[in-house]
């Protein structure tokens, strides 16, 4: 069934006919990449096929929130990509002709997209690059969405994916799926590059969640990538770790939108279902004893996820847990989380003890400062802990974090 | 597609050269020829070049007449060593084959303007 189908009826349009901004972004989502695999197999080149598509997509978002969204909405942005190339490709004869040839519905191939993908996360290609061209071809986000999500101008959003565009056909990247041999390097870009839309939507603002919720773009990559390849375990991980940040969305903001420590969130607000769904995915994951950074944090997650409140959790296992990503990834931040587990299994001291051999690198992160006046506080330092929380709020630049380390400035 | 790829090297390298035995430097240059000679269906042409130090550039950007220079364009503790002009199907290709490159420790590969 097209997700269109019962549109007319449902109650969070607001009214008859238009479009919410989610479901409109839901459809362009599903049918962009789709249509940007079938004209690249006509015409041969990604950056023509992908700008007909944007195309389609930006006529699709002027009209569709008036007009409602068609009932077939793959055959109608095909229709318009097509005329528009038919049109502005009049002096290239050659894939004028094979655009005139193409009847819709294009014949049924396939999943391409794996090969979409892989192609914009090519390693060649800069990561912001990466991301911009990902969300715009694979995603179906106009560049207006991406400057939005990333709050920079549109103009450097536009000017990556340009550049991007030009690399692929000047230095000869190609559009495929690697070879066995080489994907797992190639398949941590992409994970690489879903994780930081995670990330980036996770700690993004109520005013751009409202535009785009990246994380909900994050989802649904991880979502297409797991079914086009199930029996990857870190895709499966990624997969998890996503849906057990998303089950627990609702409780990371109070009713007046402050911003809640996992310490207080209130349990009865997760989604216990879509915790026990990625729970399983994880456990699934792990059968094939291929642990990664992904499936660990994911299990990590899933620890604090299935805890029944802050002091039943299992700090051991997460003690643990943390050992092995630090031995597959050893990153100072994961050294920084991994202390917290500490403060719970060995006491603040040792955990207080192990930051400070992350003075040195982590002294400009605002997390290591507002872990270290959680610590201080434990040992009965309170100065030294506002010292620490005003050394944290002075280096995050996002609201909710900024309210919450002055409410804990102020009152304690 | 047609690529160049210059291969750098680093001041460590020109050392750890340096350093080696005899035999040693030996079995590096024959690793090399070796690799040559596995990617010879791809290889136009290219050679090792002399040191940075018998470089001579000329300037012609300062208005007047040209300048003759002793040395390279850039000075620095990265320098390009040699070049090798290669054919392949796409940039996956070149990449498949520089990452078995077992010579200096840098290599840009940069495609021909066709």
């Amino acid at each position: 069934m097209s997700p269109a189908a019962d549109r007319a009826t449902d109650p969070a349009t607001g009214n008859g006919t238009g479009a919410s901004h989610a479901e409109l972004a839901r459809v362009v989502r599903e049918h962009a990449g789709r249509l940007a695999v079938s004209l690249i197999h006509v015409i041969g080149d990604l950056g023509t096929a992908e700008d007909l598509v944007q195309d389609a997509v930006v006529t699709a978002l002027q009209r569709w929130p008036n007009e409602g969204i068609p009932e077939r909405p793959d055959a109608w942005l095909f229709t318009v990509a097509r005329n528009r190339g038919l049109d502005v490709l009049r002096r290239e004869s050659n894939y004028r002709t094979k655009l005139a040839q193409l009847q819709w519905p294009v014949q049924a191939e396939p999943d391409e997209r794996l090969r979409l993908i892989f192609t914009c996360c090519h390693p060649a290609l800069p990561r912001p690059a990466q991301i911009a061209l990902t969300l715009r071809v694979v995603c179906g986000l106009t560049t207006a969405q991406i400057a939005r999500a990333f709050l920079v101008p549109e103009t450097t959003v536009a000017q990556r994916i340009a550049r991007a565009k030009r690399k692929i056909a000047d230095a000869g990247i190609p559009y495929r799926v690697p070879d066995p041999d080489e994907l797992n390097s190639r398949l941590s870009e992409v994970l690489a590059v879903i994780y930081l839309l995670l990330n980036e939507g996770y700690l993004s603002t109520a005013e751009q969640t409202q535009s785009r919720d990246l994380v909900d773009d994050a989802e649904w990559l991880a979502t297409l990538l797991h079914q086009l390849m199930p029996t990857e375990p870190e895709v499966t991980g990624l997969l998890a770790l996503i849906r057990l940040h998303r089950a627990r969305t609702d409780a990371r903001f109070s009713r007046d939108g402050d911003l809640v420590l996992l310490q207080h969130q209130d349990r009865s607000r997760w989604d216990h279902q879509a915790i026990a769904d990625a729970t399983q995915l994880v456990t699934q994951a792990a059968r094939q004893r291929k642990p990664g950074p992904y499936q660990l944090q994911a299990a990590i997650v899933a620890c604090h996820a299935e805890a029944e409140d802050w002091a039943a959790t299992d700090w051991e296992q997460i003690l643990v847990l943390y050992d092995m990503l630090l031995h597959l990834a050893p990153s100072p931040v994961a050294r920084l989380h991994r202390a917290v587990a500490l403060r719970y299994t060995a006491g603040p001291q040792a955990a207080l003890a192990e930051l400070d051999t992350l003075d040195d690198t982590l002294d400009r992160y605002h997390l290591y400062h507002a872990t270290r006046a959680e610590l201080l506080r434990a040992l009965g330092h309170p100065y030294q802990a506002r010292t620490a929380d005003e050394r944290a709020l002075a280096l995050t630049a996002n609201p909710a974090e900024q309210a919450l380390l002055q409410r804990r400035i102020h009152w304690t | 597609m047609k690529y160049v790829l210059l291969f750098v090297e680093t001041e460590q390298y020109a050392k750890d050269l340096e350093a080696m035995t005899p035999a040693d430097r030996d079995r590096a240059y024959m690793l090399v020829g070796q690799w040559f000679a596995e990617n010879a269906d791809k290889v136009r042409g290219g050679s090792k070049l002399q040191a940075p130090d018998t470089a001579t550039t000329v300037r012609m950007d300062g208005g007047g007449e040209p300048v003759v220079l002793d040395g390279p364009f850039v000075e620095g503790k990265e320098v390009v060593s040699g070049y090798a002009e290669v054919e392949a199907a796409d940039l996956d290709e070149v990449l498949r084959m520089v990452k078995t490159w077992p010579g200096c420790p840098v290599v840009e590969i940069r495609p021909l303007e066709s």
